[in-house]
């Protein structure tokens, strides 16, 4: 996989003047979540688990996000939070229902569940999801569409990008207090950012981001 | 973290400029008839426990959320400082319907001003006249000339951070702090106003740029939206509660107001309120309700009684009417240098050409800023305005670095379809939650469309590439208990005091009849002001 800022790891900054202890706190327990699903069954849960890995793919040579964890945490916490837009229900209910509908639409179309479908067939129903084209009675108490859009997609970024894995990837300077920043120039940036691989400097990008702390 | 339970209670409170720290705080019993009761210590209620206090009434505020200390409790994360928002039930409908979060609730002592963006601005001169004036809209009780002098006030109390001159509206001073040194992002937005020939300015923020009393200046971490763990931004948590403490009045967090009580004269008593595990009553001399567009309305119908059928304060039936937002639409594109636009407040520079220019077919006006938004809200904005998931989405995020963008604060009508109702389901509290309608009218249509294609202009005119508009979002709240001139046209007066309930009081965004083109926060605590002189005048005439 191309790597845009080679050996950058926000990671790295941990101890440093970036990082409050609120900041540690709040990051470590991020990576300490549960991997078994506590809210979501079994079947459920490998259904969100193929979900994700369509809607925002990985980096190999990183640590990988559990994203399904991540979100089967969230709702874990959503029986007394959340905005509901009718008429879509609560959170919780709505992924259940909407993996659900997920299911029995892979169902219907392969005669195979959604995790075991390949690459091609998984995002083509995803594609119908996304422009509400699927209908049957499975999605009779959950719109589509309006899952897609509201949920799906919120959801599963917000689980992804709320990972030092993710921010590394992107080159974003990540938690910065009590230290901030003091180059504020377009193409200027201080020591403790990230070096972009441009064409041609990519060992000069690496030997930066390996110092990055 | 959040704090495990209260911290205001056994006579202290936390002292926000210090880890662990605590400052002495007077309190008053159950029995206690306090002459005002807040209930929101935001913009509006932390404000006014502020001034009420400094002019020596007992006061006692209460916010629903907890009591933060910045430096020990603010991570730099945006999921984790979603502790700071109002994330209770609510039920949201309408052909738009909002999205509740950061842009427009808070849920901590301080309330949405722990975690706003600082853009202090104020209202155009007009705008308070804007029926006879403009021809839009309904005109407010307040005269544009004595506003003036409370936003100087509330500048003054939150040293402002802005230009030497105003390059809008009628002659205003110098800003107390000096502008901050402008990021790309804002450099670009200042690029491409000149190339269109407009007008933009340092935007006056409220994060010092200088030392202030125990507030270093900003360092430039770009958390600005997800709680300041530094102190440098000024908002009410560390500014008016401190100063309410230091008057005598006291600060109740995590303290839920469930219900206003009104005795058979018509005059409230005083509020039932849930705390430390229980409910509780308290009693007042005067109540004020400073809950913003959302709870206060819900707290008023929840309190409705036999002779108040409809809900307190509310015999005009516009309590929970005229609700607004803000457009908040934005132009996204990409440059061929590094922007970096996570550094710094994230909106250093703005134009509101459009707020001043009244050559458009539409009504109201708007302003644009520059924006920095962070991972998760940038991959918000990747996935609900374009729809990208899979390798499309992951290859764009890469481009994060050298994005930029500019995003509206646009004036809405009031609409009477737009409004914060009760529904039938309950929340933690046993409360019933609200239900939320939000569409957009023609005129707001009009307004944001024409504010994209001076944005997109903008954005070509510097040389972006890629650009597109994220055509739907909304953020700040306005309206449902709208003050002016007659009982049967508004729910409160000029001075903030409901018509049918003399000691009934709202002092927050509700009361705005309209919502202008920039953001509310200044004219919330410019109201809030007046609202504390208007009161003392009062009461030394016997009139309370």
């Amino acid at each position: 996989m191309n790597e845009r800022f080679p050996g950058y790891d926000v990671l790295n900054k941990r101890a440093g003047l970036s990082w409050n202890n609120a900041t540690r706190a709040a990051v470590d327990a991020r990576l300490a979540v549960s991997r078994e699903p506590r809210f979501f069954d079994a079947p459920s849960f490998a259904v969100l688990e193929r979900l994700c890995a369509r809607i925002i793919p990985q980096p190999k040579d990183r640590p990988p996000v559990p994203v399904a964890a991540l979100i089967d945490a969230k709702m874990r916490r959503a029986g007394e939070i959340g905005t509901r837009v009718e008429p879509m229900p609560w959170d919780g209910e709505a992924w259940t229902r909407a993996l659900a509908g997920l299911e029995q639409e892979a169902r219907n179309r392969h005669g195979a569940g959604f995790a075991a479908l390949n690459d091609i067939s998984a995002d083509a129903l995803l594609h119908a999801m996304q422009d509400g084209t699927c209908d049957g009675p499975h999605w009779d108490q959950i719109p589509p569409k309006l899952f897609f859009a509201k949920r799906l997609l919120p959801d599963i970024v917000e689980a992804y990008y709320s990972h030092p894995t993710a921010w590394s990837e992107i080159g974003f300077g990540g938690p910065a207090s009590p230290r901030g920043y003091v180059r504020m120039e377009a193409d200027r940036k201080d020591p403790w950012e990230a070096a972009e691989a441009k064409p041609g400097e990519e060992a000069r990008a690496l030997r930066h981001n390996r110092h990055v702390a | 973290m959040s704090p495990e339970g209260l911290r205001a209670t056994g006579g202290r409170a936390p002292d926000v400029f210090r880890e662990g720290g605590w400052i002495p705080m007077r309190q008053y019993g159950l029995d206690e008839e306090v002459d005002f009761l807040i209930i929101g210590t935001g913009a509006g209620g932390g404000t006014l426990a502020g001034k009420l206090a400094e002019h020596g009434f007992s006061v006692v505020a209460m916010d629903a959320g907890p009591y933060f200390r910045p430096l020990e409790d603010f991570a730099s994360d945006e999921t984790e400082q979603g502790k700071l928002y109002w994330q209770d039930k609510r039920i949201c409908t309408g052909e738009n319907p909002l999205q509740m979060g950061g842009k427009n609730s808070g849920k901590a002592v301080g309330g949405s001003m722990v975690h706003f963006a600082m853009v202090s601005l104020r209202f155009r001169p007009e705008w308070f006249k804007s029926r006879s004036l403009l021809g839009y809209g309904a005109d407010w009780p307040l005269d544009w000339r004595e506003m003036w002098g409370y936003y100087r006030q509330a500048e003054q109390a939150l040293s402002i951070s802005g230009p030497v001159t105003y390059p809008w509206g009628p002659k205003r001073p110098r800003y107390p702090y000096r502008a901050h040194e402008i990021n790309a992002a804002g450099k670009l937005l200042a690029k491409g106003a000149e190339a269109l020939g407009i007008k933009w300015t340092e935007t006056p923020l409220a994060t010092v740029s200088a030392p202030r009393g125990e507030a270093p200046p900003c360092v430039y971490r770009g958390f600005c939206r997800f709680g300041c763990s530094t102190n440098a931004k000024q908002s009410t948590l560390n500014t008016w509660i401190p100063r309410a403490i230091k008057a005598g009045a006291e600060i109740r967090d995590l303290a839920m107001a469930g219900r206003i009580e009104v005795d058979a004269a018509d005059r409230v008593t005083g509020v039932q309120f849930y705390r430390d595990g229980a409910w509780h009553f308290q009693k007042a001399r005067n109540v004020v309700v400073a809950g913003y567009a959302v709870e206060t309305p819900r707290l008023l119908l929840n309190s409705a009684t036999q002779r108040h059928p409809q809900g307190l304060a509310n015999s005009s039936g516009l309590v929970g009417k005229y609700l607004m937002s803000q457009s908040n639409q934005a132009v996204f594109g990409r440059m061929q240098e590094e922007v970096r636009w996570y550094k710094g407040p994230p909106s250093l520079t703005l134009t509101e050409h459009w707020n001043y220019e009244d050559k458009k077919d539409f009504f109201g006006g708007y302003c644009w800023m520059a924006q920095g938004p962070l991972p998760i809200e940038w991959a918000f904005i990747q996935t609900g305005a374009r729809g990208l998931w899979g390798e499309a989405l992951r290859q764009e995020m890469m481009q994060y670095n050298h994005q930029v963008g500019l995003k509206m604060v646009g004036e809405t009508l009031p609409d009477a379809r737009n409004s914060v109702t009760l529904a039938d389901e309950t929340d933690q509290y046993g409360l019933k939650i609200p239900r939320i309608s939000f569409s957009w009218g023609e005129n707001d249509k009009a307004l944001i469309q024409h504010a994209i294609g001076q944005m997109t202009r903008s954005m070509e005119a510097i040389g972006a590439e890629d650009i597109f508009a994220q055509t739907e979002d909304a953020n700040h709240l306005a309206g449902t208990a709208r003050m002016g001139f007659t009982p049967q046209d508004s729910v409160v007066n000029a001075d903030c005091r409901s018509w049918d309930i003399p000691n009934l009081w709202i002092c927050d965004g509700s009361v705005f009849p309209t919502t202008g083109g920039v953001n509310p926060s200044l004219t919330i605590q410019a109201i809030a002001l007046r609202t504390a002189d208007r009161i003392k005048a009062m009461a030394q005439r016997g009139e309370l």
